[in-house]
């Protein structure tokens, strides 16, 4: 095999390559929010409500003005022409009246609602006069309960903006007749993606060029910017958003939130740039929090345990506004719920409810972790009430190969459900036969005829991917051979630029460490997606192979011209044109070519300037991967701990691009989800005060707690909606992980006692083993 | 709303006891405090819930350094850090012990840093340090302008994180009892993750005399607001054959002993029932 | 509160500055001396992301304040490679993608090296203590025991 043949397997699709992205960041060379500065900068501090909710009565900014180096201090008035962020999707009259405004005007609704913004020439100084800021509260009622009698909220508002309904076919008549009705009442704690790079922006206004500039951008830098540009009357020609490296996103960071506006304003007001850089406290009660529900949910079976009719009736806790995501991540939830299963009927009634808490929006798997430990709990209990075990209940209701694509009358994610392709018993028997799972069964009897509190459990689940509807890349080759794709996607740590660069190698032959992927900067590309949703290895991916594949034809249609060779007998290899059947002569390089396509060239001829291409994919559905997850857990019976022994993750992506990178996705996606499972919560006690303020109290798995897990990724059913046929890694390891661990919690716990809610704490357990030893005695 | 940078201060770096000594009798009335791990101390500043106007750092003051064993008692001095405990240097059961113990504090870089008679002057109820003195019947040297004095474990630890020392004291060593070598030691707790703040911890020493259990201490740490041996357990122990129901009894009696803490996450029955196996299995580890 | 000066020696060269007492030694790393490769995670002692080296001792730079560290050795990220050689860690942290978004790599790295260069041969279990000392919310931390692993194989060798 030439070595041009093996570059290509080497570097191209398919290859764990490893990252671009790795160098400047083990060096300490990386530039974080937090790492960027500007001459002449100010630094703000945020003064936040220390009341849950109340009447804004004065605050006292005048101590604080005082103070030597402030340069401003503003509260509410101050900025009054400002308009509320918008919703991400869209306007909506419904759902206006509950933004949040960018600092509180006459009500503070949460602890760590914004209430003044101080500007000082250093941040200790800035943190001194935010602490001289007094702030006067009337004290209202707490609400801290979604599921407690809705409250008021404003003008003659309730604290439940809405009902999202969902659901088709006659869901009351199969309940009348149904041969058993399973109901369950569970729930989700309250938890979030909390990375490990605060939230942090500079706003900088550039006066020569009538430019205002947002650095520390991440997730959706276009949407973001054209957002933006509206909220200051600005056109998006006048105002970019920048991303830099980002610590983390998670889904967490990268919304608009008040204050990349204040920096923004300020910037432009006081005619410095402004830096601001949030501390852990801050973020713990003022970054979107995310996954509390809990979910009233009745089944209707057959005699046979084949679902009939699913009826769901769930409260979101939204906690004090709602912020860009409008009701997306529960109306997610709701079109999603089904997962793998055939569900002839079905009703979902979400009560999206606010409260004195934190504000809520989308973390990674949003509306999925949720509903896929809700789903399974309840798939558990069907089958332990029709005496059925929990693998044939799954395999009775499974939706079928022959049954794909398999459309469901819902949306999720504002997309129509369309499970494109599919192979759920397929993965099933896999992750079964790839754990032993029936020799695991035995050991586990074994254990606990021994004594141990011992379980297994399963979870099986749908994935979303995929969001389009459109994205497009612009490929430039430069005289020196260098690729350069510019993209409007982002960068929050996950490999987006090397996945592109293999792709954009694999597709014009290449070698990838020659291509440079540009993300997150809104004055290079001037429409963007972004990166969240699992959407930038399917849709910037694909955008980008079909640029690749135009830059090819151009450069092999100019090197036939010099090598007088026909086209279809050329390839490119490693960056360089060669005769198909001669891989190991180089003819001519990318970058040469490129310089015979410049605009004065005399070689160029009729040709259109540069080697440059646009590529522009679209798709009509979102995709959907699906995967399996296994886990045996024992408990510990004198502290109540769970261990988590052993940990599969059977995952179909249709298609790796970096298996490396994709096995990192998921085992990072693992961490989170047990975080969510056994140890992670935002706590407030009854007056809304939060109590999971630091790192002491929001527990993290660190590496003692991650168990080793075995990942298997399967490339069966590849995406029918796009040409690489990938379907994005990225929320596959989160969104099961709650489900799995339940349901080995609860085998273990072999009917003493049933988990009822997220995370499964250890003083709960213990009680309800205790409990148990009590009673038979 | 709490910030996140600690407010001003005076720093003082002191060479020799003597000066540390002044500076704190001129100081603790203006809110001078003592600088030593700072483990403890700098993340409270962080959080503006400590704001001492003066900072006396002793880090440097020779004097402080270093354990000595005299006669039956191993001396551990102010700047003694955790991690010297792991080392292997303490001989004998003593040494065993504490290098038991000290795997649990916290994580590696916490350890190079913090020091063992910072924790003992911090008394939080879940030090394992507190728990092995009081455990122990170890004895806190506490030294001011005025003199030097020796308080009983027993004594020291007053309430929840409230000790015996004064504010112009400062701990210049804790003396801990030499065990024989026939001593047995156990050591158990509980937390959330590893390295996590213990919810509760049993630290057992026995040993035996013609087979039976002779001076039982069973100390306990993490449960109360201060860390005590536990009479009641110990009773039961002595005079009687190791054997594991003996060993669930004496935590039966334990968890029954106690008036536990009463926090947001751990009910007090938890943690009586976290004693009752903690104690248990630091017995039946026992070696 | 009046400034003092102090001389730190990073990676071998001294800076020279006059801070407050009550500035963190990892404040002053990345605002005075302009090495911003040392993050802050948590700056309450936490996250371990602001890990570095003081004579040769990983310790949490948001937990000492800088006056405490004039006349030490300090070693940061910065510091680790020697001229256009990545540090065997540096190498290993790539090869076995033992880093994501990259924000807890230096503290990671930092944490490794000072715990390698005292303790050359740690087994499985202690190793595995010691890197449960920082936080890490991509990785799963899976990649980054397996980096350090491989890179302790590539120290002794060199020995």
């Amino acid at each position: 095999m030439s070595a041009g043949v093996k570059d290509r397997k080497v570097s191209g699709i398919g290859a764990s390559v490893p990252r671009l992205e790795d160098p400047p960041l083990v060096t300490g060379r990386g530039q974080f929010a937090g790492d960027i500065s500007f001459p002449r900068q100010l630094h703000m501090r945020i003064v936040r409500s220390a009341n849950a909710h109340g009447l804004l009565k004065h605050v006292d900014v005048s101590e604080a003005k005082a103070l030597r180096g402030v340069v401003a201090v503003w509260t509410a008035q101050d900025i009054s022409d400002l308009p509320p962020i918008e919703f991400r999707e869209g306007p909506n009259e419904k759902l206006a009246p509950f933004r949040q405004p960018v600092l509180a005007r006459d009500r503070v609704r949460y602890v760590g609602e914004p209430v003044a913004a101080v500007f000082a020439t250093d941040p200790y100084i800035a943190e001194d006069a935010a602490d001289l800021v007094t702030v006067e509260v009337e004290d209202l009622p707490v609400l801290v309960d979604a599921s407690a009698p809705v409250a008021d909220f404003a003008n003659g508002l309730t604290t439940e903006p809405t009902i999202c309904r969902q659901g088709y076919g006659d869901v009351d008549a199969v309940f009348r007749n149904a041969a058993h009705v399973i109901e369950i009442d569970v729930a989700i704690g309250r938890h979030s993606g909390v990375p490990l790079e605060t939230r942090g922006a500079v706003g900088r206004y550039d006066a020569a060029r009538d430019v205002l500039e947002l650095h520390g951008a991440a997730k959706v830098p276009h949407r973001n910017r054209e957002s933006l540009a509206r909220m200051f009357g600005r056109s998006t020609a006048a105002l970019h958003c920048h991303e830099a490296h980002v610590g983390g996103g998670f889904g967490v960071r990268g919304e608009i939130y008040p204050e990349d506006v204040l920096v923004l304003l300020a910037a432009l007001r006081l005619g410095r740039p402004v830096k601001w850089l949030e501390d852990r406290r801050e973020h713990m009660i003022a970054a979107n929090h995310s996954r509390q529900q809990r979910h009233v949910i009745r089944a209707a079976v057959d005699a046979e345990g084949r679902l009939l009719g699913v009826d769901d009736r769930f409260f979101h806790d939204q906690g004090a506004y709602i912020r860009t995501h409008g009701t997306r991540v529960a109306e997610t939830a709701s079109g999603i719920l089904p997962g793998p299963y055939r569900l002839p009927n079905y009703r979902v009634n979400c009560h999206f409810r606010l409260t004195n808490k934190t504000p809520a929006a989308t973390y990674r798997a949003p509306g999925r972790y949720e509903t896929n430990f809700v789903r399974e709990c309840l798939m558990d209990e069907i089958a332990k009430k029709l005496g059925l075990s929990r693998i044939e209940i799954r395999r009775r209701n499974l939706l079928q190969p022959a049954d794909m694509p398999h459309e469901r009358p819902l949306t999720a994610l504002g997309d129509e459900v369309v499970l494109d392709s599919g192979d759920y018993p397929g993965l099933l028997d896999k992750a079964l036969a790839r754990c032993g799972w029936d020799e695991l069964e035995r050991d586990v009897k074994a254990r606990r005829d021994d004594g141990e509190l011992i379980g297994l459990g399963l979870a099986v689940y749908v994935e979303k991917s995929g969001l389009g509807p459109v994205d497009g890349v612009h490929i430039h080759v430069h005289d020196s051979g260098d690729v350069e794709v510019i993209t409007g996607g982002a960068s929050v740590g996950q490999g987006f630029e090397t996945v592109i660069a293999q792709v954009c190698a694999d597709k014009l032959g290449a070698d990838y460490r020659r291509v440079r992927v540009v993300h997150g900067q809104t004055d290079r590309i001037e429409y963007g997606i972004g990166a969240h949703a699992t959407r930038a290895t399917v849709m910037t991916a694909n955008a980008t192979a079909i640029a690749a594949e135009k830059i090819r034809v151009k450069a092999l249609d100019m090197a036939s011209q010099l090598v007088q060779t026909e086209p279809s007998r050329l390839a490119i290899v490693g960056g360089r044109v060669v005769r198909a059947d001669a891989p190991d002569a180089p003819l001519i390089t990318l970058g040469e070519i490129a310089g015979h396509l410049r605009p004065t060239s005399k070689t160029r001829g009729d040709r259109e300037p540069g080697l440059t291409a646009d590529g522009w994919f679209n798709t009509a559905h979102m995709t959907y991967p699906y995967g399996v997850q296994i886990a045996l857990v024992t408990i510990d019976g004198g502290t109540g701990a769970v261990n988590v022994e052993k940990m599969l993750i059977a995952f179909d992506i249709g298609r790796a691009i970096n298996p490396m990178l994709v096995r990192g996705q998921i085992v990072g996606g693992f961490a989170q989800g047990l975080g969510g499972a056994l140890f992670e919560e935002f706590q407030y006690d009854e007056r809304g005060q939060p109590l999971s303020v630091t790192f002491a109290d929001y527990l993290m798995p660190t590496a003692h707690e991650v168990p080793k897990v075995d990942v298997l990724i399967t490339e069966d059913a590849p995406s029918t909606t796009n040409p690489l046929g990938v379907k994005g890694a990225g929320e596959g390891g989160i969104a099961a992980v709650g489900a799995a661990i339940a349901s080995a919690v609860n085998d273990a716990l072999g009917g003493i006692a049933t988990v009822t809610s997220l995370p499964i704490k250890p003083q709960w357990l213990k009680a309800v083993i205790d409990a148990h030893a009590a009673a038979s005695r | 709303m709490k910030l996140m940078k600690p407010a001003p201060f005076a720093y003082h770096a002191p060479n020799t006891l003597q000066d540390a000594l002044s500076l704190l009798a001129a100081l603790a009335p203006e809110d001078g405090r003592i600088l030593a791990g700072g483990q403890t101390l700098v993340p409270a500043m962080a959080f503006r819930m400590a704001r001492p106007a003066h900072l006396i750092d002793i880090n440097g003051i020779r004097e402080l350094e270093g354990v000595s064993i005299a006669s039956d008692r191993l001396r551990i001095g102010a700047c003694t850090r955790h991690a010297f405990f792991e080392s292997g240097e303490i001989p004998g059961r003593l040494g065993d012990l504490l290098r038991k113990v000290v795997r649990f504090i916290a994580h590696y870089p916490i350890r190079q840093r913090g020091t063992f008679c910072g924790s003992i002057a911090n008394a939080d109820p879940s030090s394992e340090w507190c728990c092995t003195t009081a455990a122990l019947d170890g004895i806190i040297v506490a030294e001011s302008a005025r003199g030097a004095r020796r308080i009983a474990a027993k004594d020291f630890y007053k309430a929840l994180m409230t000790t015996a020392l004064r504010d112009d004291e400062l701990i210049t060593a804790v003396e801990l009892p030499v065990l024989s070598d026939d001593t047995r030691t156990g050591f158990s707790e509980f937390s959330r993750r590893a390295g996590d703040f213990a919810i509760a911890m049993a630290l057992v020493t026995y040993r035996l005399e013609r087979g039976l259990i002779a001076d039982a201490h069973v100390g306990l740490g993490g449960a109360e607001a201060v860390p005590r041996r536990i009479p009641e357990a110990e009773e039961i122990l002595n005079g009687q054959a190791p054997e594991p129901e003996l060993f669930a009894a004496a935590g039966t009696a334990a968890a029954a002993a106690i008036e536990p803490i009463d926090d947001n996450n751990n009910p007090i029955e938890y943690r009586r029932a976290l004693v009752r196996t903690l104690v248990g299995r630091a017995l039946a580890s026992a070696a | 509160m009046d400034k003092i000066d102090v001389i730190l020696n990073i990676n071998g060269a001294a800076h020279e500055v006059s801070i407050e007492p009550r500035r963190t030694l990892a404040d002053v790393i990345r605002d005075d001396c302009g090495l911003t490769g040392t993050h802050l995670g948590c700056e309450h002692g936490v996250c371990g992301a602001c890990t570095v080296l003081v004579d040769g001792v990983p310790v949490r730079s948001c937990l000492m304040f800088a006056v405490q560290a004039n006349g030490r050795k300090i070693r940061t990220v910065e510091g680790l490679q020697q001229g256009a050689a990545l540090h065997p860690l540096q190498e290993a942290f790539i090869a076995h993608h033992g880093l994501q978004c990259g924000f807890c790599t230096p503290g990671f790295l930092m944490l490794a090296v000072g715990l390698l260069e005292q303790k050359p041969d740690l087994n499985d279990e202690e190793l595995l203590d010691v890197l449960s000392s920082n936080l890490c919310r991509c990785t799963g931390y899976e990649n980054i025991v397996k980096a350090v692993k491989a890179a302790a194989a590539q120290m002794s060798v060199r020995k």
